[in-house]
């Protein structure tokens, strides 16, 4: 799939910057600095992880290979009081947002569920596995924060495959009528697992948001920019009450849906050249340093950097897990455990007991 | 005299009235005051604000309902009718259910859906379930049905008050049964089930719409000099095991009535429960009577299909006559 003629992009393939007349990028150098940076640790540390599941210290893993400027310009937009609601794959988000990376992958070593990270503190809810299923709940905060009237937005990020669900549908109609203020940020990565676009989508997506009554915009999902000034908007928007926008960021999953799947046997190997070269990084390498906004001692200064972030997310993967207490398993079902729950966990610690004694 | 309705809907009306973070939504549930008429007057009452109209999306009606939860609303959820709420099964069982749990403890799920439920209404297909038996396993989730309108009333206000999700269910052909009632709270830690009826020569357990059939065999079988303890489970989960399990002892013998089919319904756990934990003093093999292992079947053979007092007498009878040669 390619780019909309309507798409916007800041930054294109060979690093041209050009500004949007509805789109103003309005960030410092510093800043464009830091989501460069970003990119690079998000980039460095994902490849980490495909290297740590396939050494078997992460039980699975989801790469963002290729998605980086979707996840950390869209990430960059958000604002303290907002709220994220991921799907599964937003390590990039987690990361921009200041989470420690070891904390994002406490999941993937099968220590826990949804995520190790404080809701609250870094404003992004925990992963929501099933597909799409995550919207309501972002239309619902989102209705819950236009009622204290906290003036603050909700990103939902969707891939491409949730456009499939009743529930993102039935979401994108509830913003509008609620004015709930959300962002459906969609990660049009162009596959679900190894369904493309083209087959589940006779439309590009971001059209899909006429018909429920908000606006909708495709940008360029390489582009760390455009991304980035989509997203600020459509979250202004949001904050300012005016409502709920349907992004649809055009991208590519360079590699596999997970490190389970094998994309050789649905996609071919000269479309995943095509967009390797579309690559974010390189052509926001390209525009930073063409500017003159860092010197390559600056760029080689956060290569290093990287490098320091993805041995420490190796020291935390490969540690030994902090000790499971295997009563746990009966904490935080209900308030108060009713009668049965309470039983069965007595009659397993007096079995454990019994069983200890015994060997 | 309080009917069911007036009974829930002061519920409502009286727990928006005391917290402010309690909001209604559903299909019809504004002008209309919903197809039963439960949440009548309450969009005059509290606003369009606080009793939300929303389309036919049941499946949003709940994932907003969580969204709304975490962003510390108590969310109040009308199912028009029992089998509507299947579509939002997944977010009842993926996330609704399963929040506290996986936050390990930080995020908390105080949502009731409201779901009215059983048959003998004569109604069109797909409003006549009884689809507790879905619901109940489920771990997280809680599970209410009352059995009258006072009982209603306190377990609806209790329901919205826990922070637990509650599936309530609504036992729709009494709505407009009356009672002579005071409306009140219920006790903090009160049980979840009481003996609507003292006896002592067998244990005739029902919930929701089969209470009243429970109470009707007893006086049946009083006039006969039978002496049978009704139990009324309004709470399915959690599960009053120590009144079910201290009723049958005393008796001997157990008859669980519900309008839900036999096969995999509720009634096999309460048997297994009182198979396990009092076997010594079973005089009979406790017995199951609910509706045909079918579809609900068109309104002409619903008395057919569901268990009347006819098919409970025969349960109690066949019970009572065990092991006995004449």
């Amino acid at each position: 799939m390619e780019l909309d003629p309507s798409a916007v992009q800041l930054l294109s393939e060979d690093g041209t910057f050009t500004e949007h007349p509805d789109y103003p990028l309005g960030l410092s150098d510093a800043d464009i600095i830091g989501l460069y940076r970003r990119l690079i640790l998000v980039r460095r540390a994902d490849v980490e992880a495909i290297n740590l599941q396939r050494q078997g210290y992460l039980k699975l893993w989801g790469p963002v290979f290729g998605q980086e400027a979707a996840q950390v310009g869209s990430a960059a937009a958000l604002q303290p009081g907002d709220r994220a609601f991921p799907q599964g794959r937003q390590f990039g988000v987690g990361l921009t947002v200041g989470i420690d990376p070891a904390e994002m992958l406490s999941v993937w070593r099968g220590e826990i569920q949804g995520g190790g990270w404080s809701v609250e503190a870094s404003g992004i809810a925990l992963y929501t596995f099933p597909i799409g299923s995550q919207a309501p709940h972002a239309v619902g905060y989102g209705m819950a924060l236009r009622r204290d009237q906290k003036n603050a937005a909700v990103i939902a990020y969707l891939g491409d495959g949730a456009f499939g669900t009743g529930d993102v549908h039935e979401s994108l109609l509830w913003s509008a009528l609620y004015k709930s203020p959300v962002v459906f940020f969609c990660e049009n990565n162009q596959y679900a697992l190894s369904n493309p676009v083209e087959r589940s989508a006779p439309l590009p997506l971001y059209r899909r948001s006429e018909g429920f009554g908000l606006p909708g915009v495709q940008v360029d999902g390489n582009d760390v920019l455009g991304c980035y000034a989509v997203t600020a908007r459509a979250a202004r928007r949001a904050r300012a009450g005016e409502g709920p926008t349907l992004v649809e960021a055009l991208t590519y999953r360079i590699g596999p849906h997970t490190t389970s799947d094998d994309p050789d046997r649905y996609r071919k190997a000269d479309e995943v050249a095509t967009w390797r070269l579309r690559d974010p990084i390189i052509r926001m390498r390209d525009f930073v340093l063409g500017a003159g906004l860092v010197t390559r001692s600056d760029l080689d200064a956060i290569d290093q950097e990287a490098e320091v972030c993805a041995t420490a997310v190796r020291a935390a993967c490969v540690a030994d897990p902090p000790p499971v207490q295997p009563e746990q398993i009966f904490d935080h079902v209900y308030g108060t455990r009713p009668q049965h729950l309470e039983a069965e966990r007595r009659a397993w610690l007096a079995f454990n007991e019994e069983t200890q004694a015994t060997s | 005299m309080t009917t069911f309705v007036t009974a829930l809907n002061a519920a409502l009306s009286d727990s928006m009235k005391a917290d402010p973070r309690v909001l209604l939504m559903g299909e019809d549930v504004g002008d209309l005051g919903g197809v039963f008429r439960v949440t009548d007057g309450l969009i005059a009452q509290f606003g369009e604000d606080r009793v939300l109209n929303t389309p036919i999306s049941e499946s949003t009606l709940v994932g907003a309902a969580v969204g709304l939860a975490m962003g510390g609303y108590r969310p109040v959820v009308e199912m028009q009718f029992d089998s509507f709420v299947y579509p939002a099964f997944a977010q009842i069982t993926w996330h609704l259910s399963r929040f506290r749990y996986r936050s390990r403890g930080q995020q908390t799920m105080p949502v009731v859906i409201r779901v009215p439920y059983g048959g003998n209404i004569g109604a069109a297909e797909h409003h006549s379930d009884s689809p507790e038996a879905y619901f109940i396993p489920t771990p997280g989730l809680k599970v209410f049905t009352p059995s009258t309108p006072s009982q209603g009333y306190a377990l609806l206000r209790e329901a919205i008050e826990d922070d637990d999700p509650v599936i309530f269910f609504e036992p729709k052909h009494d709505y407009w049964v009356k009672e002579e009632c005071e409306l009140a709270q219920r006790e903090p830690d009160a049980p979840g089930a009481r003996i609507a009826g003292q006896g002592s020569d067998l244990t005739l357990v029902g919930y929701g719409p089969t209470v009243k059939l429970c109470l009707a065999v007893r006086e049946y079988f009083a006039q006969e000099g039978v002496s049978i303890e009704v139990l009324d489970l309004f709470k399915l989960n959690p599960l009053e095991i120590n009144m079910l399990v201290g009723s049958v002892t005393r008796t001997g013998r157990m008859v669980v009535v519900h309008e839900a089919p036999v096969f995999g319904g509720f009634g096999g756990e309460l048997v297994a429960r009182v198979a396990g934990d009092c076997f010594a003093a079973l005089k009979a093999p406790p017995l199951r009577v609910g509706a045909m292992s079918t579809p609900y079947p068109a309104a002409a053979l619903e008395h057919e299909y569901l268990p009347g007092m006819d098919r409970i007498v025969d349960a109690v009878d066949t019970s009572l006559r065990y092991g006995v040669t004449t």
